[in-house]
């Protein structure tokens, strides 16, 4: 990268310049709207300018116990979800990437296949398998589903990093005396750590912001998605809607930032160690 | 963490125990350990996913009694060729239609920022691309739906935009055009095309990234060295290695708009799309196969592509 930099690279052209921009703006200036809308005084029509900014509607939503409750379900399912997709996919990630073997590639394409398939396919399976096995709509299915669709995101972010993890590192801990279990603990583990760290922040984001799967597989349970699609189509609280999307978007804004300092210095170390 | 250091540390010299006899017995049959590693995965995802789609797919094969409303569960095509009829026919067209062209837009949108990213920005730049993509990628599906409600509403911020640059009647002359126009944008293909491509378009965007990332600087100095304007440089080198970049980040957009049911039902007119069809089928309707067969048309169209996209070697960029 840096002797890019010392060939002299003239800035980008301009053309491109716009069109990356223009990009940018098309992708930011929505959510930077929610975030206006949360003070608006408003509260019967969607109306721009706002005609006034009050702090009234923070207070309101506070208030609310079913906010309080669609919330607590997300992070309950979320976090249960995540665990079990940081087991399975890293395991599963391990095996792949370590050693050649038949049916390697059908194992792959079978683990990217759920967020491959539209997830309306994935509801609409387990639904009706839920329904045949006579089994109730619960807390547990609606983790059945969200785990599915966990796997692949740490899957994918455990496998880029065995990618780059090289194999001579584990060699030289094997010649070195250290088993199985140490070289994972003490090797490969560490090498792991970040990845893992980011796959699991964003299986979270996936099943915290899940809606498509989730309509199929709850019961009576309702999540913060289901609450807010309640609303989306049946709009009767809109200041509480806006506030509540203020929040999600602040929410899911600081995994981001941590998971950008975390792989950030994951790069730097394994770049340096490729090079 | 010290407990575990103080036992391996006793293991290291000889190997006893039964941890160091499980590890040796797993050198000695690599086979078994990755058969080991494996299994959770292969039994979760077998069972509770493979399981329930086979289980879904075998429905379809069943058909319901027109009179009854009873699912009648012998073997037969019937359901299938329901499909064929121009009502449902028309509604698988009109997803591909809308996959196909917000996958494009994705791309056309998506290349300049993820090449601007990966080739350009530095330091500070660096950081603020990538949380400027992060950050619409990782926020709420609703929320980014609720925002393209809030925009497109009558009394919202496109109306008022248009109004103030006195383009209004752009607009109305868009609206006038049959098929993508409408009574007003919230209820137009138009208004479903945008939301479907402002929440499906940032998946394009780290695929393409990664992909123009990996192409190696020393070829487009070759490249340069060799004569080639940078014009050439970019569409004879540049673009056909990033290429499975896109086309791993198309298997995103298009599958994720040829199954959504949520953003048509909220922002479009009342035309159906594959999800929503599916949906009723299996709720209101309660004909389990007819939205079985529906759900094996997205499953047809998507093996296809993951096929042609393995061919082009996308999966090596995902």
């Amino acid at each position: 990268m840096r002797s890019r930099r010392d060939n002299g690279d003239k800035g980008a052209p301009l053309g491109l310049k716009v069109a990356a921009f223009a990009g940018l703006t098309f992708m930011l200036a929505p959510l930077a709207l929610i975030f206006l809308y949360a003070f608006s005084t408003e509260d019967r029509t969607y109306q721009w300018p706002p005609p006034g900014l009050t702090l009234e509607w923070f207070a309101v939503t506070w208030g609310r116990s079913d906010v309080w409750e669609a919330l607590t379900l997300s992070v309950q399912v979320a976090a249960i979800s995540t665990a079990i997709a940081l087991v399975l996919g890293t395991l599963c990630a391990a095996a792949v990437s370590g050693t050649k073997f038949f049916g390697r590639e059908t194992i792959s394409l079978v683990v990217i296949l759920p967020i491959a398939l539209p997830g309306i396919i994935t509801g609409i399976s387990l639904r009706s398998a839920f329904n045949l096995m006579d089994i109730p709509f619960s807390f547990w299915t609606i983790i059945l589903g969200h785990s599915t669709f966990c796997i692949v995101v740490v899957y994918n972010n455990a496998v880029a990093r065995f990618r780059r993890l090289h194999g001579s590192l584990i060699e030289a801990a094997m010649d070195l005396g250290a088993d199985k279990f140490q070289t994972f603990r003490h090797v490969i583990l560490p090498n792991l750590g970040t990845a893992l760290l980011a796959g699991g922040m964003l299986a979270f984001a996936l099943s915290f912001d899940e809606v498509i799967v989730t309509t199929f597989t709850a019961g009576q349970q309702q999540t913060l998605p289901i609450w807010m699609l309640e609303e989306l189509i049946r709009p009767r609280q809109r200041p509480v809607t806006n506030v509540v999307a203020m929040v999600v978007i602040i929410v899911t804004f600081l995994p981001i930032l941590a998971a950008f300092y975390l792989t950030r210095g994951g790069e730097q170390t394994t770049g340096g160690m490729g090079k | 963490m010290t407990a575990l250091a103080d036992m391996s540390g006793a293991i290291m010299p000889n190997r006893r125990g039964w941890l160091g006899a499980l590890s040796d017995h797993f050198w000695r049959r690599p086979g078994l350990l990755i058969f080991l590693m494996l299994l959770p995965a292969i039994l979760w995802l077998g069972i509770v996913y493979l399981g329930s789609l086979l289980a879904l797919l075998i429905q379809s094969f069943f058909s319901i009694d027109e009179f009854s409303g009873l699912i009648n569960h012998e073997f037969t095509l019937k359901t299938y060729a329901e499909l064929l009829k121009p009502q449902n026919l028309d509604i698988i067209v009109r997803t591909v239609m809308m996959s196909a062209l917000v996958t494009i837009a994705s791309a056309i949108i998506a290349f300049p920022i993820a090449y601007m990213a990966a080739r350009y920005a530095r330091g500070k730049w660096k950081a603020l691309f990538y949380l400027s993509i992060m950050l619409p990628l990782w926020a709420s599906y609703l929320v980014k739906i609720y925002a393209w409600k809030l925009i497109l509403a009558k009394e919202g911020i496109l109306n008022w935009l248009f109004e103030q640059l006195h383009l209004t009647w752009l607009l109305e002359a868009w609206l006038a055009i049959p098929v993508i126009g409408g009574n007003s944008l919230s209820i137009s293909y138009t208004g479903t095309f945008l939301v479907f491509l402002y929440v499906w378009m940032p998946f394009m965007i780290l695929p393409i990234q990664a992909a123009i990332e990996r192409v190696p600087t020393n070829l487009l100095d070759a490249s340069a060295d060799l004569g080639a304007t940078p014009r050439q440089t970019f569409w004879k080198v540049i673009f056909p290695l990033t290429l499975p970049g896109v086309i791993a980040g198309s298997i995103f957009t298009f599958s994720l708009t040829l199954g959504d049911y949520i953003i048509p039902q909220i922002v479009g007119n009342s035309q159906f799309f594959i999800g929503q069809a599916v949906y009723s089928h299996q709720g209101t309707a309660g004909n389990i196969p007819l939205a079985a067969a529906f759900t094996v048309v997205p499953i047809v169209i998507m093996g296809i592509y993951l096929w042609l996209a393995k061919r082009a070697g996308a999966f090596n960029a995902l």
